[in-house]
């Protein structure tokens, strides 16, 4: 959508300046006020939007939490809790951070089962959906990191345990994780560069990706709940029939669904920051301990459900590597969406019965593996957490077959939209 | 003056060229930042062996010391215990530990130099948890049939008290020895074998 044509009249003042120097208005016409997305958006499209804000969130918090942060083994844990009790509104700041963090991944989360439902990752959005799902193993690292830095003992031992997957690698394992700690254990050394890369490397990878990510959709154009490409339909000056400008339309929708997030974000930041121990495990506000275990390990909850994965899988053959293949996999697996769906429409609205039940199936089955990841592996876990991995691989594995002979519905030429009078 | 005949051969070559020279620099541009990851020369020197006094560890006491920022620990058996090793024996997954790692002296039934002294890494050879002791057999919060070990609070591994996995968990080994000797019969030097004179 680059906009060659040169405006009759050149702009004055401070804008015409900058605009004879910098593609400012150009810029601003292919991606705001130029860019048209399908009218029909629905709930489900606040979480585009919604990432970018907690983005913003985590990178300014971020930026003021390491004025006061100590990344060293003997004053990391100190230096938290100072912020926490003697830094001006420190708590806020920590709080806003720590909670940004969930809600990332809760944003995240409904933006790629937005995706699944209305087959955003289909032809011609798979490098759309790549760089999303790069964008989702950064922030997974990042997140990874993050949790290292306050030292407590869940900090400590959930890196042990994650650290450790390399190991199971066979022949190089072992210095591997060696070479990742850059120490025998957990130590300060591993303290010290996870900070490195929390602040400074992946926070910039992010950004990078992010904005590749936004250029590609620009490049491709929205899908919508429908699943139709608006961009066949145009009118006479070659503005497609169903897209409205994203700016003023979309900015003042998701200004509105901004409103909403920011109630639930400040409630859980004020009055619930721990969300139950979901949030901010209870055993992390003890001083991290190598040589106590705490009596039960489970990661934050947005890594649960690969983790109940991994502890499905039992070791054979002298090596628990398998656990491990298979926890990437489940999450390899989705690289592969594109590819895998040879559903001839796009969206579930016009998709069949089968594929409905299997994203019902995925869906339930990402629920039960993360509750199953949180619990201790005793009773019943083991059980549902084995069936479960199972179901969330058959979504994925049987998508060629099923997506191909499942029935379909007519995919209409226009977008649906129902105006609000009726 | 240049002439219009572009000897494309050429330019691909000096391309080529200039390309792989750019990459051989790049791999030795990227080694030291790799290498800077690499246990450092102090981390190296605190993984030294650490000696620890055994005169007053008492017969079923267990005493935990720290080498290389992992537990280590210094199990006196009692009887009860050592006879414990031969009922669980029908219940492991490497009973003989075949499959496991531990210095040559420690590759029998005890897994110790001297019966008497278990000296082992308490770090889950799943993935490093510190296993808790659970020594009275039968202990409820395990199984019934519990002959008496360690039990992984993680993701429920059982070892017996010398440190063999249990079938049907998922720790794949048993738990590692590290290489020790006795400095005298009361002092364990954890960290470096017996000097052989």
């Amino acid at each position: 959508m680059a906009s060659t044509e040169i405006d009759a009249v050149p702009q004055k003042g401070l804008y015409g300046w900058i605009s004879a120097r910098f593609p400012l208005d150009s810029i601003l016409r292919d991606h705001l006020t130029e860019y048209y997305a399908p009218k029909n958006f629905n709930f489900w499209y606040y979480f585009g939007a919604l990432s970018i804000v907690v983005l913003a969130i985590q990178l300014i918090t971020g930026i003021f939490l390491t004025m006061n942060y100590k990344p060293s083994a003997a004053d990391a844990f100190a230096s938290v809790e100072y912020i926490m009790r003697d830094v001006e509104w420190g708590w806020l700041i920590r709080y806003m951070h720590s909670t940004g963090a969930s809600a990332f991944f809760i944003v995240v989360y409904l933006h790629m089962f937005r995706a699944l439902m209305y087959g955003s990752y289909r032809a011609p959005r798979e490098l759309l959906w790549i760089l999303g799902m790069v964008i989702y193993l950064a922030l997974m690292a990042e997140a990874f990191m993050g949790y290292l830095l306050p030292w407590g003992n869940m900090s400590f031992w959930g890196a042990q345990v994650i650290v450790n997957l390399f190991s199971t690698i066979p022949f190089v394992g072992d210095s591997l994780v060696e070479w990742i700690r850059g120490d025998y254990y957990i130590s300060d050394i591993t303290l010290n560069r996870f900070f490195a890369l929390h602040v400074i490397a992946l926070p910039l990878i992010l950004v990078f990706l992010v904005i590749a990510h936004i250029l590609a959709l620009h490049e491709v154009g929205s899908n919508n709940p429908d699943g139709i490409e608006i961009k066949k339909v145009k009118d006479a000056s070659g503005r497609p029939l169903d897209g409205i400008a994203f700016h003023p339309y979309y900015t003042v929708k998701d200004t509105f669904g901004l409103g909403v997030f920011l109630i639930i974000f400040c409630g859980i930041v004020f009055f619930a920051p721990s969300f139950g121990g979901l949030f901010l495990e209870p055993p992390n506000f003890d001083p991290a301990n190598p040589m106590q275990t705490p009596p039960h390990i489970a990661p934050v909850w947005y890594f649960t459900p690969f983790y109940a994965m991994l502890r499905a899988v039992p070791s054979f053959a002298g090596t628990q590597v398998w656990g491990v293949i298979v926890m990437f996999s489940a999450i390899a697996l989705l690289f592969f969406l594109p590819w895998l769906d040879k559903s001839p429409v796009k969206s579930i609205r016009y998709k069949g019965p089968i594929t409905k039940f299997m994203l019902g199936v995925f869906a339930v089955s990402f629920v039960v593996l993360a509750v199953c990841g949180m619990k201790p592996p005793q009773g019943i876990y083991p059980l549902l957490s084995r069936i479960f991995t199972v179901t969330y691989f058959l979504f994925f594995l049987l998508m060629p077959w099923y997506s191909r002979i499942d029935s379909t519905k007519t995919v209409p030429s226009r977008v649906t939209y129902h105006d609000h009078e009726h | 003056m240049m002439s219009d005949d572009v000897d494309l051969g050429r330019r691909q070559l000096l391309t080529t060229a200039t390309t792989l020279t750019g990459a051989v620099g790049a791999v030795f541009v990227a080694t030291p930042f790799l290498a800077s990851w690499k246990p450092s020369a102090r981390a190296k020197a605190l993984g030294a062996p650490v000696e620890i006094d055994i005169a007053k560890l008492e017969p079923g006491a267990m005493l935990k010391v720290e080498w290389r920022g992992k537990p280590v620990w210094i199990l006196r058996r009692t009887p009860e215990m050592l006879a414990s090793l031969k009922t669980a024996t029908p219940l492991l997954a490497d009973p003989d530990s075949n499959a496991s790692d531990q210095p040559a002296y420690a590759k029998n039934s005890g897994r110790a130099s001297n019966e008497e002294y278990f000296v082992v890494l308490g770090v889950c050879t799943h993935l490093g948890c510190s296993p808790a002791s659970k020594f009275t057999p039968g202990d409820v919060t395990v199984s019934a049939d519990w002959p008496g070990g360690f039990y992984c609070p993680c993701h429920g591994s059982k070892f017996d008290l010398a440190g063999r996995v249990f079938k049907g968990v998922p720790a794949p080994k048993n738990l590692v020895v590290p290489p020790y000797s006795f400095a005298s019969p009361t002092r364990v030097v954890v960290g470096a074998e017996a000097q052989t004179a």
